[in-house]
């Protein structure tokens, strides 16, 4: 009786041991395939409208054929704004977190949760006050300086974070050293301490990169939808991403166009990506060496 | 306070007073008795817990003054209080008077910049910036204003030859200053607080990470300084205390805060130490 | 210059970039309220719930159907990626010894950086197609929620395999010194241990479906209807922003602005329960 007992229990654990095996890898299998599914799609239907042409020409028949080189530039500029605006004001602020702010200190603290709510709010809201703010309000309109400026209120917040975490990671034997020899904050940071933190802050900024660059929903009511090749930043531009939408939803028959576009994008952002992750390692490299 | 009989500090130890002074005769001959820095009720905490109470002592000008005693009894902490490196620690609390050569250093209008060029410091892992040897030695320099190329090269070269250094360095002045091995890495450490041509140096056990061997050197390097610079030490190593120190300081933990119990001429605390506590500790019974 | 003189000024300027950095947050705040106010003022609040559908131009705005187009997608999305996100998590702790459980992990970041127009593009032109195989019109709240489901799986999976990474290994020795078989561990000491950081990734999780525009927006079909089944299209509440900011003046550009600030308010609660429960932003 007793030893039946034992080994019904031991079958009933060892069958739900099975299941839960079974069922974890079923899972796995369905993201990898799904995963794969999805990127190989990309790269089949994407592959052959890809040249040197369609990097270098201009659309035809509203983005059908032809090339993508305005929506490139267009995507170029919108960054170059994000992060000319961005970069410095986040880099300021990560300074200020992490090498003048007490810590638990009160403005560290509201500075940090106002960060953390940015972090959080929708892109889509991000649009509605772009386009209110720097559209509507500033008067710039429809353009890449609209749709840049919105961009970077988007990443300022990672941008802060990896900068700030990067200075922290900074050994407290430099400031001090620093400090012994009269040597003012501005002169350590700037000699010392920036340098060291470099490739933590160009990581940030990658990722800042990618997510700015992957961003669309923020950039249909600000820098709008034209495809020409943009004069100046007041000009409106079509970041890639808009472009990938535009010809999925309105352009019928644009999808060969879409999938090649796509392609460019994921190639791009796995390049800045890599970029970024290859950075944070040999900072992380660094900071063994030095110790 | 400074200069007592010496029947005195017995009395004061047995009256059970936070510390004795003990007489003072005239040192070795490189060293006058002339003081240069005086602690005067000095107490510190941090963020309300007391870490060292009412010391008070003199450091004499020139000398090398070891302070010694068990962990955690405020030593480095005083260190620190002499180059106002207390201000950077969030929640610390400094009491009573510090004076150089007869000025507060911790009133308000003291310029700390100007006081940690004059009171320079080592400290126990050597902290080399990853820069060059030659710009860990020139940001200092530029930074206080001194600019003309050829006084750079100048002042690089002679504190590289103080801290014996020149030779080994000449020729890759532009490598990494990391690169260098960690005996070498405290001297360049030292080079660079010399160069600013400072007063005073402060040491927080400047040779406990290194290996015997440059621990030596670096010990011979302390020697030299002696008579050029007032040195204040602290150090763990007994021996290294009782070979190079004019003057030692021994401290105590009291009730979780750091006291002087005693401050003498460093052979006779050593020799004749007045505290029982001192002489259980040097004689290595305690601590 | 003196240093101090240096860093004083040094330090003024950081205070100011500072002080831009956090007014970005309330200028937000202050023009989501400012562009809504005209249309919170004449209608009131209650009008957004209770009006007779979401008709601009006769000045009726019933968000309802789109907040339970927004709240069915999510939750569905939720349903399915939380046990893949776990189990992948799972997986890769447990089960994948070296380079398989690597290779899994750079997977699920590689997925988090697919931008959502990309996954929305494969949804329209892969899923919604098998789907309209099933039931017209392809485009619904099920394709909808599979691919925020695909969205939202990183965040799940990289919460909580950062939360099985700091369980003491202790645990597991300890479990393994009693005769515990893995799934076992798993079962009775992993998943309970690490139970408030992958309800905080949840919540992430949900904060990003609710907030997500493009990926739904473009397989959903945007119809305004409260959703009957699974195969119906719906539009959610950032999808109808999206659609009618183009076009949108008056009370009725107005009324998006107070979607807009619905939803705020709805993903920022998620991201401070979130937060109450310990978890962290991943920034993959």
């Amino acid at each position: 009786m007793h030893s039946l007992a034992v080994y019904r229990s031991a079958h009933r654990i060892a069958l739900r041991d099975r299941t839960l095996q079974l069922l974890v890898l079923a899972a796995v299998v369905v993201i990898t395939s799904t995963f794969g599914w999805l990127l190989l799609d990309i790269v089949w239907h994407g592959a052959n409208r890809i040249g040197w042409e369609f990097l270098t020409a201009a659309p035809r028949s509203a983005g059908r054929n032809g090339g993508i080189a305005p929506i490139l530039l267009a995507t170029v500029l919108i960054l170059t704004v994000a992060l000319a605006v961005s970069a410095p004001l986040g880099l300021a602020t990560a300074i200020l977190l992490s090498e003048f702010s007490r810590p638990g200190g009160r403005a560290g603290y509201w500075i940090g949760l106002s960060l953390d709510i940015l972090a959080g709010v929708p892109s889509i809201v991000f649009g509605l006050f772009g386009n209110a703010f720097f559209c509507v309000w500033l008067g710039l309109g429809f353009s890449i300086l609209s749709g840049g400026l919105t961009l970077a209120c988007m990443v300022l917040p990672i941008l802060i974070r990896t900068a700030e975490s990067g200075l922290r990671t900074v050994p407290n034997d430099w400031r001090l050293g620093a400090a012994a020899l009269g040597i003012s904050k501005a002169s350590a940071l700037v000699n010392v301490l920036i340098p060291a933190a470099a490739p933590a802050l160009v990581a940030g900024l990658m990722l800042g990169i990618g997510r700015a660059m992957a961003e669309t929903a923020a950039l249909i009511f600000t820098s709008g939808y034209v495809d020409r090749m943009p004069a100046s930043l007041l000009d409106s531009g079509r970041a890639i991403s808009v472009h990938i939408y535009d010809l999925t939803m309105n352009v019928a028959g644009g999808d060969r166009s879409a999938y090649a576009s796509a392609l460019v994008l994921i190639a791009l952002l796995i390049l800045i990506n890599g970029a970024a992750s290859w950075l944070a390692e040999r900072t992380l490299k660094r900071r063994i060496t030095a110790s | 306070m400074t200069i007592t009989g010496e029947s005195e500090g017995l009395v004061e130890a047995v009256d059970g007073k936070a510390y004795t002074v003990g007489p003072l005769l005239s040192g070795p001959p490189c060293c006058r008795p002339e003081t240069q820095i005086r602690v005067d009720g000095l107490s510190l905490g941090y963020g309300g817990k007391p870490a060292l109470k009412d010391v008070s002592l003199d450091i004499y000008r020139g000398c090398i003054t070891a302070l010694i005693g068990p962990s955690g009894c405020g030593k480095t902490s005083l260190l620190s209080c002499l180059n106002r490196l207390t201000d950077l620690i969030p929640g610390c609390r400094v009491e009573g008077r510090i004076m150089l050569d007869g000025a507060d250093i911790h009133s308000s209008g003291v310029d700390v910049q100007a006081l940690r060029q004059r009171v320079g410091m080592i400290f126990q892992k050597p902290n080399p910036f990853p820069l060059s040897i030659r710009r860990n030695l020139e940001m200092p320099l530029k930074e206080h204003g001194i600019t003309g190329r050829s006084e750079l090269a100048a002042r690089v070269e002679r504190s590289l030859v103080d801290v014996g250094l020149w030779d080994e360095v000449k020729d890759r002045l532009d490598g990494a200053a990391l690169s260098l091995s960690g005996g070498q890495q405290q001297r360049l450490c030292m080079a660079r607080a010399l160069v600013l041509e400072p007063e005073i140096l402060l040491m927080d056990e400047p040779c406990s990470a290194l290996d015997p061997l440059s621990s030596a050197v670096v010990e011979d390097l302390i020697e030299t300084l002696r008579g050029r610079y007032t040195v204040v030490i602290v150090t763990h190593n007994l021996g290294q205390a009782r070979r190079i120190a004019n003057y030692a300081a021994f401290f105590w933990v009291n009730d979780r805060a750091g006291t002087l119990i005693e401050f003498d001429q460093c052979r006779r605390l050593f020799e004749q130490p007045r505290h029982q506590l001192t002489a259980a500790y040097v004689r290595g019974l305690r601590g | 210059m003196s240093p101090s003189a240096r860093d004083a000024r040094l330090l003024r300027w950081l205070a100011f970039a500072a002080g831009l950095a956090s007014a970005v947050l309330i200028l937000i705040v202050l023009f989501l309220m400012q562009e809504s106010w005209p249309v919170i003022a004449r209608y009131g609040l209650v009008h957004f719930v209770s009006a007779r559908g979401w008709h601009p131009t006769e000045g009726t705005f019933n968000l309802v159907p789109m907040l339970a187009a927004s709240a069915a997608t999510s939750a569905l999305a939720i349903a399915l990626a939380t046990p893949l996100g776990v189990a992948a998590a799972i997986f890769s702790r447990f089960y994948a010894a070296g380079i398989v459980g690597r290779l899994l992990h750079w997977v699920i970041v590689l997925l988090a950086g697919i931008p959502s127009v990309v996954l929305g593009l494969w949804g329209l032109t892969v899923i919604v197609p098998l789907i309209l195989k099933v039931a017209p019109p392809g485009t619904s709240l099920l394709a909808g929620s599979l691919i925020l489901a695909l969205m939202i799986l990183p965040t799940i999976a990289l919460t909580t395999e950062a939360a099985l990474a700091s369980l003491p290994s202790a645990y597991g020795i300890g479990a393994a010194a009693l005769g515990l078989s893995r799934e076992a561990i798993i079962i009775n000491i992993a998943i309970p241990a690490t139970k408030a950081s992958i309800f905080a990734g949840v919540m992430l999780a949900s904060a990003r479906a609710l907030g997500e525009t493009m990926a739904v927006l473009m397989v959903s079909g945007n119809v305004v209807q409260l959703p009957k089944s699974l195969f119906d299209p719906v539009r959610t509440l950032t999808a109808n922003i999206a659609l009618e900011m183009a076009y949108a003046t008056g009370d009725h550009r107005a009324s998006l602005f107070v979607s807009g600030l619905a939803l705020t308010a709805v993903v920022l609660a998620l991201a401070a329960v979130a937060r109450r429960s310990g978890g962290q932003v991943v920034h993959a």
